[in-house]
């Protein structure tokens, strides 16, 4: 089992990140779970996510304290709650920054990348909403979800709530990220 | 059951669809915390135009339980969904429905009670609803909730008892897992439509009254066939389980009160309700592969509770450890309470409450081992499990 936990800020769509990645990872064919840390929702609170993939049903729901990736879409958050607890030594994180991973987390000696997905994010949305630009970087440095997948998932979970041309925004983002983002 | 009738989607929304495909004819709910997607989405559902079914929206719990009583009443389907401090205050109505025999079901997102205000996960909320005469299914998995849901309305309207759906909050509804939502046209086979027994219902062109004045000459016998019905049902959820297999080529537990996992040679066994369940599972076949024989009954009904054939299945165990959600404040673990009830005299295990998750507490695979290795020992005192 892979399992994935999501630190954001509420109001980054980290939530809604940790969906993406479950449902593409259900489209590829593996079974999946998403659910959110279950804080009291509101702009700018820390927030976390948590996506478990496997081949076969997931029955656990103990939530994840030791990630094999862990995605930070806020950078302040690295000294402000201790994201990278639990991380193993094989852990991969990634981060939404345009610095080096030496100055994001000094002396974190395990595997990281930083990701300047804000820049697509604000280039192609307009907006500082980064999450679908984030799924695009994880899925080129994970190599855990089709590209594909991931714009069907985007597809299928804002088409309810949005109209087409965020979405394709979305979608934009998402693959501009995914080929910009080097392993 | 083939892979490509499966979705991923969130819990809540898989409720709000199965029940938009059981024909419900009135749904009332209040829409704001503790609230869930649920009834969010249904009155999404209504607003565009995908459902027939009339939404009334109340101004309180109350409110609601009370506008599904007397639709209900009119002897038309109906649906509610709440929970916590919303469940609480539907308390006095809810009582009311189980004595006039509303067939209603109401989806319970079991969440914590105040105070101290808290949002999050345990089972405080139903649990304290047991002694009121509603039938309450626990599921472990949105697709277990979601087939007690299909299951519920034909139990609700075969009995002419309501039934509650209880379902973790948050940990099943926020959560995103493979799920299939049977359609419409497939369980309109399972679940014709509904029609109220003659002379029983609210009609301008027969005008009766219902629950009325009951003297103390007939009081006591109409709450006693009321519990004796609740028992009865218990024969009526495995017929329909049988049935809902049949149909769907699914099963809830062995029988649809209860679902024993490796418990043949077990010496140990857990007993549970809900989504931790699946969580004791993995625990389960991990132990098992250090040797240690581990077993897990998971209880679907806690009403009716299932004395005789939860006592058969827990018959060769030796120490059972009860894991509650709940609490009966002074007194031990709800379910551990029934499960001691029913073992009276008839089980020589020892029996032990653990009470683990109130208000969200995570509850681990670790605590999981902490209670199986705590149960073994001579102390029989209720523990709390919280690390």
């Amino acid at each position: 089992m892979i399992e994935i936990r999501i630190h954001g800020r509420g109001g980054q769509g980290n939530v809604t990140l940790a969906e993406l990645i479950a449902m593409a990872a259900f489209y590829d064919g593996e079974a999946a779970q998403a659910f959110p840390s279950f804080g009291v929702e509101r702009k700018g609170a820390p927030v976390k996510a948590f996506v478990k993939i496997d081949n076969k049903f997931i029955r656990s729901r103990e939530q994840i304290y030791q990630p094999d990736f862990i995605i930070i879409q806020d950078p302040s958050l690295v000294q402000a709650a201790n994201p990278l607890e639990g991380a193993k030594k094989e852990t991969i994180v990634l981060i939404n920054s345009n610095k080096l991973a030496s100055e994001v987390c000094p002396g974190y000696t395990g595997k990281v990348y930083c990701v300047p997905v804000l820049k697509i994010a604000l280039e192609i949305i307009g907006k500082p909403i980064i999450n679908t630009a984030m799924l695009g970087a994880f899925a080129q440095i994970s190599d855990l979800i089709k590209i594909e997948s991931a714009a069907k998932a985007i597809k299928d979970n804002l088409g309810e709530k949005y109209d087409q041309k965020i979405i394709d925004k979305n979608i934009k983002a998402l693959k501009k990220s995914y080929k910009v983002t080097e392993k | 059951m083939k892979n490509n009738k499966k979705q991923i989607v969130e819990g809540s929304h898989a409720v709000a669809e199965v029940i938009k495909n059981c024909q419900v004819d009135v749904i009332s709910a209040y829409p704001i915390t503790p609230q869930t997607h649920i009834v969010e989405d249904l009155e999404r559902m209504k607003a565009e135009g995908k459902a027939d079914f009339e939404y009334i929206r109340a101004d309180s719990e109350f409110a609601a339980a009370s506008i599904v009583l007397g639709a209900s009443a009119t002897g038309v389907r109906t649906y509610t969904a709440t929970c916590s401090q919303g469940l609480l205050l539907m308390t006095e109505v809810l009582f009311c429905i189980a004595g006039l025999r509303l067939p209603i079901v109401l989806t319970c997102a079991n969440r914590a009670v105040s105070a101290p205000i808290s949002i999050w996960n345990d089972q405080q909320d139903a649990v304290t609803l047991r002694d009121s005469g509603w039938l309450q299914l626990y599921g472990e998995t949105n697709q277990e909730v979601v087939d007690l849901h299909i299951l519920a309305y034909k139990l609700a309207e075969s009995m002419m008892l309501p039934v509650m759906v209880n379902m973790d909050g948050f940990v099943l509804t926020h959560t995103y897992e493979p799920i299939e939502i049977s359609k419409e046209s497939v369980i309109k086979k399972y679940l014709p439509k509904y029609k109220p027994p003659q002379n029983t219902i609210l009609d301008v062109n027969n005008p009766r009254s219902l629950g009325d004045f009951a003297a103390p000459d007939v009081y006591m016998e109409i709450r006693q066939e009321l519990h004796e019905d609740v028992l009865s049902s218990k024969k009526q959820i495995t017929k329909l389980a049988q049935e809902l297999k049949k149909i769907f080529g699914r099963s809830i537990g062995d029988n649809g009160l209860f679902e024993s996992y490796k418990l043949n040679d077990a010496d140990i066994v857990l007993v549970a309700m809900g989504s931790v369940c699946g969580t004791i599972k993995e625990v389960i076949d991990n132990q098992r592969g250090k040797g240690q024989k581990v077993g897990l009954l998971k209880v679907i009904s806690l009403r009716p509770f299932p004395d005789e054939e939860i006592v058969e299945a827990l018959k060769k165990a030796k120490y059972i450890a009860v894991l509650d959600k709940s609490i009966s404040m002074g007194s031990e673990g709800v379910l551990a309470i029934d499960l001691k009830r029913a073992a009276y005299t008839k089980l020589k295990a020892k029996i032990q409450s653990f009470i683990i998750g109130l208000g969200g507490r995570d509850v681990t695979e670790k605590m999981i081992i902490k209670i199986i290795n705590s149960v073994k020992k001579q102390d029989n005192k209720i523990q709390f499990i919280g690390e």
